[in-house]
């Protein structure tokens, strides 16, 4: 049915254009010049059929299908009333499957069924009632738009605002992204902090999400300690750092400084077609080919390694992160002056001397901002960990044992559990809200050096 | 110019100037060695990222090799009335009838468990080419049909030579078996199996002269003659104890070259496929009815529970449908917002809102956005779970701003006097960007969409969030229809426990990478065939 009101749209949309340019072409042929081109009074017609079109299937359409469970529920008698949330979408739903005739449909029960057949027709009936009014509406806007095409009408001036509203509102959906995350976050972590108090979930240094499903069960009491996942990640991030940081670092003083642009000219795509590797890709590789050889390579000398060692994981997204910090360097080192370098040179120094005593501390505000970036990324990342780290909240800082990290519990916490009101989902937005807020809060501190030492050389 | 100018005056030989004693000299060639240092350093740091990249290529393409293949088994099949009913061809039991024919092949093949190992060399999906070939054409049932049954994972990776270590060689010396079926004795030449005896299965023993007992945790030695397979349990020289795994057809002595030795290095219990199964393989090797062909099916079957039955065309159109939404919608609104904040915002703080903004939503790790799927999309719009249509349009979110940013910096390259110009002669500033400063522009927009594109393509962490990790068997047909996207299937794959799997979780990766391949070397072409200096 969206569909076919969709067609019924673009078409009734195309016939109010064509018919407002006819008019409009029509004022040109009489002699004298039209204000507007005869498009934009297609434009204005069409636009007038089009909007209240829309406006009826955007308001309708979230509408009437909650008038219409709540009617059809009303109807139910009265040992079939679901007693909370859980149970009523549960009756819908065999609803809904009965009336579309689903899988099992045949072996609902007589009032189901009933319910089904008043389902189906308020449903269609809906659907007509929708198209009419949109039809009706659309048909009145192009009506009440056609006579006002003449010769002095502003037509421009009028789809130019509508266009520039419409462009607004796409600049808009960015700033409703954030409020959207923001206000999501910030709504489930409160509903999950009215459970489960603030101060143990930021200083509790235990983490067993598991509910106790009876009173007498033994351990598992759903303690939601962050410092353990704190504690895995940084661990994680500090190995990737690790690898990442002089890395990268060295390879963009090497691209900035020494290579020929032949060099420059090779090296540059590959780095940026690692940056491309999904992360899905550098977690396979991680989970099943350096995992095993962390492991192997650390029974060979005596130590006993876990196998979804913190090593493995950060080793590997250290790998992944090298491009990162070597691309924001580079363009750091690349933005200081030459004249500082020039100067060096003057006075005898070699070139590793300039870059160690004139470049990079003049670069430093730049690189530590990129180092910040790096480790937001590297805090954030899901599927290296997802694949390569552990689930226990270990509060250890040997790189050997297996840790978890806030991307892995949020995921763990979420993916497959239906159920959405318990302390154990909710929890996932919690972590989702510190982590949305400590990158935030790294990104903004290293954008603003960023700018505050673009502006000291421009 | 500055820089020539510093070379040269590095190159310049020490003069002998007041500056020049011994230890100066010696000072200037430390310097001059910590330079050359330094600059190693850095070229170790490149190639030590650029050899990890090559390293994860060359580790995920040798995982791949073998899921391009497929083996099949060749095997002539009475489709008989008993097992096929005339009047629903769809109704038979076409697994049975591919299980008898093969059991034809050994017709003294009785006991249950050397059935049971025979049966399991087939995959579940064996009997499907089959079935679809009868049910449209029911004229074959009564005939003998030429059919290949697609073999089960475990064989078929035996066969590719991947879950065991294999070597075969033909015999030395002439071999006599003291009977045909059972525990059987084999006079060897004394030299027949040193090779084997003295370098692979040194290690399990200590006395040269003393028999080898040869066990479920040592290499399994299975000599092939007069038609059938012995496993030996103990080995000397000279001489070999085992036990008949398929009925020899005489007892007659094989001459040299006539008989064979297979040597598996992988002991039984730590592989899949036990020797009974690896017997039947031999032999039906020896009748060359196994083939290996390129496996279509991965590119044209949906997921399944059998590794040798996935396939990554569910993955793959849930990907297309996915990036079809995310497209739709990043794309328009991507490139309005950009042309609103580049040419028509005016300066003031919502505008710098708007700004920092999108910078910082470029930098939210994106499982965040995943989060807001969930709670925004799933929870309060109720839109379906797992649906490439909310997985859309959550990437949608998370690549706009890549977008926006991209298409900012192409409208800016844009020169103003075409503005000017397109003004001067009389049009409004809307027709003057949207007539011709967006054209000038489309190409760089076009670049940075496909770049936001081919990062959507890769993402997987979001998708998890809002349901695309349950297992669907089925290709979608819709964008509201549950589904999967190729990086979540390769996700899924690789938590999997079979052997199978690991290969086809490295296939569908490379699929992957060629998608991306192809994606950045699009926006790299058209970087390059429409970049134009003003």
């Amino acid at each position: 049915m969206g569909a076919a009101y969709i067609i019924a749209l673009l078409g009734l949309t195309a016939a109010a254009f064509y018919l407002g340019r006819a008019r409009g072409a029509g004022l040109r042929t009489s002699g004298a010049r039209a204000h507007s081109l005869p498009v934009y009074h297609g434009w204005y017609t069409g636009l007038a059929a089009a909007i209240p079109m829309l406006l009826v299937f955007t308001l309708w359409s979230p509408l009437a299908p909650r008038l219409i469970e709540h009617r059809v529920l009303s109807e139910l008698p009265a040992a079939l009333q679901p007693a909370d949330d859980l149970a009523r979408a549960a009756v819908l739903r065999d609803i809904s499957n009965a009336a579309q005739g689903g899988a099992l449909a045949d072996q609902a029960s007589p009032e189901v069924r009933q319910a089904a057949a008043t389902f189906g027709n308020l449903t269609s009936a809906s659907d007509w009632l929708r198209l009419a009014a949109g039809l009706g509406l659309g048909v009145f806007g192009l009506v009440w738009s056609l006579p006002q095409v003449s010769r002095e009408f502003r037509a421009r001036n009028h789809v130019e605002r509508v266009v520039l509203l419409l462009l607004l509102a796409s600049s808009a959906v960015a700033v409703l992204t954030t409020i959207g995350i923001v206000a999501s976050l910030l709504f489930e972590s409160l509903r999950f902090f009215a459970q489960y108090p603030w101060y143990k979930f930021l200083f509790g240094l235990q983490w067993s999400p598991q509910i106790a499903m009876r009173e007498d069960q033994v351990g598992q009491s759903g303690a939601f300690g962050f410092i353990p996942i704190l504690g895995g990640t940084m661990l994680i991030t500090l190995i990737a750092m690790a690898v990442a940081a002089p890395v990268g670092l060295l390879s963009a003083i090497y691209m900035a400084e020494y290579a020929t642009p032949r060099f420059r000219a090779i090296a540059k795509p590959l780095l940026e077609i690692l940056a491309g590797v999904p992360t899905v890709v550098f977690g396979f590789f991680a989970a099943l080919t350096v995992a095993p050889l962390v492991r192997a390579a650390g029974a060979s000398i005596g130590l006993d390694v876990a196998s979804e060692s913190a090593l493995a994981a950060g080793l590997v997204m250290g790998i992944m992160i090298i491009p990162f910090v070597s691309s924001l360097s580079d363009d750091v080192i690349n933005a200081v002056p030459q004249f500082l370098r020039d100067g060096s040179y003057a006075l005898g120094a070699t070139k590793a001397e300039t870059i160690k005593k004139v470049v990079l501390p003049a670069a430093f505000a730049g690189i530590v901002s990129a180092m910040m970036l790096a480790v937001s990324r590297a805090v954030g990342e899901t599927m290296i960990v997802v694949m390569a780290a552990g689930l226990s909240g270990n509060l250890t800082f040997n790189p050997l044992d297996a840790v978890t990290t806030i991307t892995v519990q949020i995921k763990t916490l979420l993916v497959g559990d239906q159920e959405f009101d318990s302390v154990k989902t909710l929890s996932a937005f919690a972590l989702g809200l510190v982590l949305f807020f400590f990158t935030l809060s790294l990104n903004t501190i290293a954008l603003k050096l960023v700018k505050k030492y673009r502006e000291q050389y421009d | 110019m500055t820089e020539p100018v510093a070379r040269t005056l590095r190159m310049l030989p020490p003069k002998p100037t007041g500056f020049s004693g011994a230890d100066v000299q010696q000072r200037l060639s430390q310097r001059r060695r910590a330079d050359a240092r330094f600059r190693a350093y850095g070229l170790a740091a490149i190639a030590l990222a650029i050899l990890s990249l090559f390293l994860i290529l060359a580790d995920v393409t040798g995982k791949a090799l073998p899921a391009f293949t497929q083996s099949t088994l060749r095997l002539d099949v009475p489709v008989t009335s008993e097992h096929v009913d005339a009047s629903a061809p769809k109704a038979g039991d076409y697994e049975a009838t591919v299980r008898n024919a093969l059991r034809g092949l050994f017709p003294e093949v009785q006991s249950r468990a050397d059935r049971k190992a025979l049966d399991s060399l087939l995959s579940t999906g064996a009997a499907d080419a089959l079935r679809h070939r009868v049910v449209a054409d029911p004229a074959l049932i009564g005939q003998i049909i030429a059919s290949k049954a697609l073999l089960s994972s475990d064989a078929d990776l035996y066969v590719k030579g991947v879950s065991a270590k294999v070597s075969t060689a033909a015999g030395v010396g002439a071999a006599k078996p003291s009977a045909t079926s059972g525990a059987v004795t084999l006079d060897l030449a004394p030299d027949a199996l040193a090779g084997v005896l003295a370098t692979d299965l040194a290690a399990t023993t200590t006395a040269a002269a003393a028999p080898v007992t040869l066990d479920t945790t040592t290499p399994s030695l299975l000599l092939a003659l007069n038609g059938g397979i012995v496993k030996i349990t103990s080995l000397a020289s000279g001489k070999a104890e085992g036990e008949i795994l398929v009925p020899l057809t005489t007892a007659d002595a094989a001459a040299a070259g006539a008989w064979r030795h297979i040597l598996i290095a992988t002991p039984e219990t730590s592989r899949k496929i036990n020797d009974r199964q690896i017997a039947f393989l031999e032999l039906l090797a020896d009748k060359s009815a196994i083939e290996r062909h390129f496996n279509f099916a991965f590119f044209g079957r949906g997921d399944s529970r059998e590794p040798e039955l996935a396939g990554i065309l569910g993955g793959l159109m849930g990907t297309a449908y996915t990036m079809l939404v995310t497209l739709g919608l990043c794309l328009p609104v991507g490139v309005a917002a950009a042309i609103y904040l580049e040419e028509f915002a005016p300066r003031n703080r919502l505008t710098d809102l708007i700004e920092v903004n999108i910078n910082n939503l470029a930098a939210v790790p994106s499982i965040v956005f995943g989060l807001l799927g969930l709670a925004v999309f799933l929870n309060v719009f109720g839109l379906p779970r797992s649906s490439p249509l909310v997985g859309g349009l959550v990437l949608a979110l998370l690549v706009m701003p890549t977008i926006i940013i991209a298409s900012r910096a192409a409208l800016k390259a844009v020169p103003p006097s075409i503005r000017e110009a397109a003004v001067g002669i009389g049009a409004t500033r809307q027709q003057a960007i949207f007539h011709h400063v967006l054209p000038v522009a489309m190409p760089g927009i076009m670049t940075g969409a496909i770049i936001g594109m081919a990062h959507a393509l890769g993402e997987t962490a979001p998708l998890l969030m809002i349901g695309m990790v349950a297992f669907i068997a089925d290709v979608p047909g819709s964008p509201a229809d549950a589904a999967t996207v190729l990086p979540v299937q390769i996700f899924l794959w690789s938590d999997l426990p079979e052997a199978g799997f690991q290969s086809k979780t490295a296939a569908a990766i490379l699929v992957l990478l060629a998608f991306l391949v192809v994606m950045n070397g699009l926006a790299i072409w058209l970087r390059k065939k429409f970049e134009r200096r003003w």
